[in-house]
């Protein structure tokens, strides 16, 4: 972003990419997905860099509303600096705390979660998706909790599916009824509460029960919960995030 | 003026009288939860109550039990309609005064029948799902002892309230056919003429005793039933409305945010001048004084279906984690509060660790699932939230891998411990 202020270029978008984009090797194949195809759509966008910093939700939902709004204000002194004013992440969770919390804090931007934005630009025309390797193929895919319940978005990612010309089957909980992958409330980052059973083990057996060889995900902590549960369970099944699946079938 | 009508006054008056009391507690219950400031968007609220509250727009989503549902809920209604009718009766000595609506009166009686037979035969079918399939919405840990029982009498109460309406106009019937001066034709009635010739072989005394039996028992057992309200998850009958029409409006995904907070972020970042005056409350919620009334509302509304730990991802992996004993206990707390006289023990058993413990709170994923899935729009996942708050903020007692996190968001400003200079790495990946 400082970068376009010297060139005085106002990028259309920002792209937030959120710590486990930048730093998850799982959640960086996204972001590098996710930018590939903004490039190919021709998309000027820009980044924060090393000015981005966490969003503030893991914080949030562990009850420290302290030093979430103190990331909050942080971020937004930032990002009205440079005036943002439209935001797209591949995060449902900075997603959410953006678009939604950020507001009452003086955050006031037009945030989209990576799958709005993508299905936006097919529509408008700058990209273009013709079925490629995915076509005909059986897909399933997992609503995270924070776009699905959280911001009811259910079909702009089945659109993105179908527009690849593949077969999407629902597993038994879905939109709505949607079971979480256990990642969420900052359960990412702690131990889960003694049980019988961890949640993401239960998902993905639902994942498994569609008989599908491929989960879509939207978000990076659903991917890595459903990929640590596949192999968990031996499972062949893949779990990658719709950017990914996108510009795969671009072979970009 | 007869003696009964003035017993009947009497009784009217003490069971209104009751209920008002009862009312006026229940508010004060409420009460003791914080304000919740101005409510915005009324008429699109209104809108909201109907369509969840009346229509019961959520409880469709399993149809059967949704319908079964209904019906049990507009019969009721609709039988209370008659309620105007055994006032009058009851107060001036009448009886079924409004029967000269002739065709009318006959019809409406018959529709009140013919619900009152819907309604035992959906009640039968709900104590047969709650008592002797395997539901394990039904069977949980908190549904032991009052929950329970408190469940199956009102399914019986129902059913009781239901036959005796139907016995009172099988008697009132069979003494109409037996031209009894007392008792004057009031039409065919649908359902109850079936079972009016029951009493042929009987004196028409034994009859008119029957009648009289059945109608003040419909009437009192009205009247405590109302009363029995308060101690009981039947409250939702009332509660569902003003609960719908409070309930949050903008994404489930907007958590409440702390105004206080607020200030004290903006004074420490020098963005505003720190202001001293401000006398600091407790942050979040140890006991339920600390919750809004909107939460405690949300308690007392609670029907303890279940269907929120049904739908918990925590709850379904065996987890302590149950949103529906989050409701429960915060009422149970809520109504202990309400008692004068109580000692330092009761007094410091608060809602945190005496009633809801910290494993509970922990597991919560914040998936919205129960919120999303509650018929009334009960969410528990505020309360738990406000509890976590107060667990971070006042105590610093979070698990130690979430303090850890956190510290990394402090130093690095992200929850892992990696170095902000690292951001753009992805980029050369
Ligand atoms: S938000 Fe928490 S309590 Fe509610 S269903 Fe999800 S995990 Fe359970
Ligand atoms: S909170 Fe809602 S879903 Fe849960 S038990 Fe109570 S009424 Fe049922």
């Amino acid at each position: 972003m400082a970068e376009c202020i010297r060139t005085q270029e106002v990028p259309e978008v920002l792209f937030w990419v959120g710590c486990a984009g930048s730093f998850d090797d799982r959640a960086k194949k996204v972001t590098k997905a996710f930018a590939k195809l903004l490039i190919d759509a021709k998309v000027s966008f820009a980044v924060l860099g090393q000015e981005e910093s966490c969003s503030g939700d893991p914080a949030k939902r562990s009850g420290n509303e302290f030093l979430f709004q103190m990331q909050a204000l942080s971020n937004i002194e930032v990002l009205n600096g440079y005036e943002v004013k439209n935001i797209v992440t591949t995060c449902p969770h900075c997603f959410n705390t953006l678009k939604n919390e950020y507001p009452s804090l003086g955050g006031n931007y037009k945030v989209l979660h990576h799958t709005e934005f993508l299905k936006q630009l097919i529509e408008e025309g700058r990209l273009t998706l013709n079925g490629g390797i995915f076509k005909g193929k059986r897909i399933t895919y997992h609503d995270p909790c924070y776009l699905g319940r959280a911001n009811e978005i259910y079909e702009a990612p089945r659109a993105l599916i179908k527009k690849l010309d593949a077969e999407l089957v629902e597993m038994r909980r879905c939109k709505k009824d949607a079971l979480c992958c256990g990642a969420g409330g900052a359960q990412m980052f702690k131990e889960a509460e003694k049980g019988n059973k961890e949640i993401n083990i239960e998902r993905s057996e639902e994942v498994i029960e569609t008989q599908t060889q491929l989960v879509a995900a939207a978000c990076p902590f659903c991917n890595t919960m459903l990929s640590d549960g596949m192999t968990q369970k031996g499972s062949s099944v893949s779990v990658k995030d719709i950017a990914q699946l996108i510009a795969e079938a671009k072979d970009l | 003026m007869g003696i009964d009508n003035i017993i009947f006054l009497l009784a009217v008056s003490l069971g209104i009288g009751l209920f008002v009391r009862n009312s006026k507690r229940l508010s004060r219950a409420i009460l003791q939860g914080k304000s919740i400031g101005k409510v915005d968007r009324k008429k699109e609220r209104f809108l909201h109550m109907l369509r969840l509250a009346f229509g019961q727009q959520k409880m469709h989503k399993n149809l059967l039990v949704g319908v079964m549902h209904f019906v049990v809920y507009l019969g009721f209604i609709l039988i209370n309609i008659e309620l105007v009718e055994i006032l009058i009766d009851g107060i001036f000595g009448t009886h079924r005064v409004l029967s000269f609506l002739g065709v009318s009166y006959a019809i409406a009686i018959s529709t009140f029948e013919v619900f009152a037979v819907s309604v035992i035969g959906a009640v039968v079918i709900f104590w047969f799902r709650r008592n002797v399939l395997i539901i394990a919405r039904f069977r949980s840990a908190e549904m032991k002892g009052w929950p329970k029982l408190d469940a199956n009498l009102i399914l019986v109460i129902e059913v009781v309230l239901m036959l005796l309406f139907l016995t009172m106009n099988a008697a009132d019937y069979a003494l109409q056919l037996r031209e009894e001066p007392q008792y004057p034709s009031s039409g065919h009635f649908l359902v109850s003429s079936l079972f009016a010739p029951l009493f042929d072989s009987w004196t028409t005394s034994s009859i008119v005793l029957v009648e009289r039996s059945a109608w003040w028992a419909h009437i009192l057992g009205i009247l405590a039933f109302l009363n029995y309200l308060y101690y009981s998850k039947h409250l939702h009958i009332l509660l569902a409305f003003p609960n719908t029409f409070y309930a949050q409006l903008t994404p489930k995904g907007q958590f409440a945010s702390n105004e206080v907070v607020t200030k004290e972020v903006r004074a420490m970042l020098s963005m505003q001048e720190p202001n001293t005056a401000q006398e600091i409350e407790r942050f979040g919620a140890k006991d339920v004084t600390d919750l809004s009334w909107l939460q405690l509302m949300n308690a007392y509304s609670c029907t303890e279906c279940g269907r929120c730990t049904e739908a918990c991802p925590a709850n379904q992996t065996g987890k302590l984690l149950s949103p529906r004993k989050i409701m429960m206990d915060t009422r149970d707390r809520a109504e202990i509060l309400t008692k004068s006289n109580l000692s330092t023990s009761i007094q410091e058993a608060t809602l945190l660790d005496h009633h809801i413990s910290r494993e509970e709170l922990w597991a919560c994923t914040s998936c919205n699932a129960c919120v999303e899935v509650c018929p009334i729009e009960i969410n528990p996942l505020s309360i738990i939230m406000k509890m976590r708050e107060y667990i971070v903020l006042e105590e610093a007692a979070a698990p130690a891998d979430l303090n850890a996190m956190m510290a990394n968001i402090e130093n690095n400003g992200a929850p892992w411990a990696f170095n902000a200079q690292d951001r753009m790495n992805w980029v050369n990946d």
